[in-house]
């Protein structure tokens, strides 16, 4: 079981890349609305982390508990389906659907989980707004900045009210002023919600606005370790 | 930094009772660490000696004389200096925390250790002023972001530290 109230767990968590072992026996617990800054050098197992969490790609070794059930024994199928419904995650480079307009993008998630298209563009819209990007919902992503682009990516990962939030360099593409706004917005969209939030970061800044510190070494926790 | 030019630079903007201009230090520029009286009246002491500023009134109150100090014109010709003269750059190449790691890593105690004690302390005062920031008005935004640009300037050294330290590990 997930320890409770854990939302999130791992026990021994294990990655590994060829003979490359990215993340070592990693135990970590989320609890509900913390905000954890995942930091270490380039190279120390961050992103593989991110991603074993996330149950985008499957642990070697260890376990993944998410909502009291054991994420690393689903299928790809099924993870995916729990990461559409439960997580919002968002990458360091967006990845939004070039063909859809901002606004149909953050749309996703909603419709993917039955929502009907006016309830759900008037939800992305409001998430867009708060990202400070409203006046571009109606682009489609090639016309619009880097910076825009993110700022949608994280309203995707936001607007239907996930219970885990993975965020991997998300303020990257961002100046100081708006990265620091877009985090502010981030973290009282999730403590609103209840969401934890995991961001993974190298810049100590981003990691001042969450509470709790975790810093990998080799794939393995020097400092930290959330509740 | 010393007390006494800053000091000094608030007798410039009115005239002050050594009483109010220890509030008025502490509130523009110790916020962590407020100045002794025993400093308070020392520097104005030296002022007057030094001919930066004069007593213009001495008022007895139930018990000892608080005497009113004002600035001379050599004393704002000194804060002009003072707020006009470069730091010395080299002032910010030496600290404890360096000081403390070099000491680790030539008594093989764990500099590693050290730098990760650190970060952690750095990184709370980093969340305490990025929470205090939110409310400040610009005077303090000043102070807050100066010491945020420091905070993460020594932290950027940790983090490059700790790598160059794993290497040779």
């Amino acid at each position: 079981m997930t320890p409770e109230p854990a939302v999130l767990a791992t026990r021994g968590l294990t990655v590994r890349y060829g003979d490359t072992v990215a993340v070592d026996a990693v135990d970590l617990t989320f609890l509900p609305g913390s905000r954890t800054a995942v930091m270490g050098p380039s190279g120390s197992g961050k992103s593989s982390l991110l991603h074993a969490l996330g149950g985008v790609v499957r642990p070697d070794g260890g376990e993944v508990w998410f909502e009291n059930e054991r994420l690393d024994r689903l299928s790809e199928a099924q993870r995916s389906r729990r990461r559409l419904a439960r997580m919002g995650m968002v990458f360091q480079f967006g990845d939004l659907v070039p063909e859809l307009t901002l606004v149909e993008n953050v749309m996703l998630p909603l419709q993917v989980l039955g929502e009907r298209a006016r309830p759900a563009r008037s939800r992305a819209l409001e998430m867009l707004d708060a990202l400070g990007v409203a006046e571009v919902a109606h682009r489609r992503t090639g016309a619009v900045s880097g910076g825009q682009a993110q700022r949608a990516a994280i309203a995707r990962a936001l607007v239907h009210r996930p219970a885990v939030v993975l965020a991997d360099e998300p303020t990257g593409s961002l100046d100081s002023l708006t990265a620091e706004q877009v985090l502010d917005t981030m973290v009282a969209i999730t403590t609103a919600s209840g969401a934890a939030l995991v961001v993974v970061t190298h810049e100590h800044v981003v990691a001042s606005h969450l509470d709790d510190l975790v810093v990998l070494r080799d794939g393995r926790i020097a400092v930290g370790a959330p509740a | 930094m010393s007390a006494a030019l800053p000091l000094l630079a608030l007798l410039e903007q009115e005239p002050a009772h050594g009483y109010t201009l220890k509030q008025r230090y502490d509130d523009r520029f110790a916020r962590t660490r407020p100045l002794a009286f025993g400093q308070v009246y020392a520097a104005l002491s030296r002022f007057e000696k030094r001919g930066w500023a004069e007593v213009t009134e001495v008022e007895v109150v139930d018990g000892p004389e608080r005497r009113r100090y004002r600035i001379t014109p050599d004393g704002v010709e000194t804060v002009s200096a003072w707020v006009y003269a470069p730091q010395q750059p080299t002032e910010f190449a030496m600290s404890n925390l360096y000081a403390r790691v070099s000491v680790a890593l030539s008594s093989g105690r764990s500099a590693i250790d050290v730098l990760d004690r650190q970060r952690v302390q750095h990184l709370g005062r980093m969340r305490e002023l990025t929470g205090l920031r939110k409310d400040a008005d610009p005077t303090e935004l000043l102070a807050i972001t100066y010491e945020l640009a420091h905070l993460d300037a020594d932290l950027r050294w940790i983090e490059e530290a700790g790598n160059r330290l794993e290497e040779l590990a």
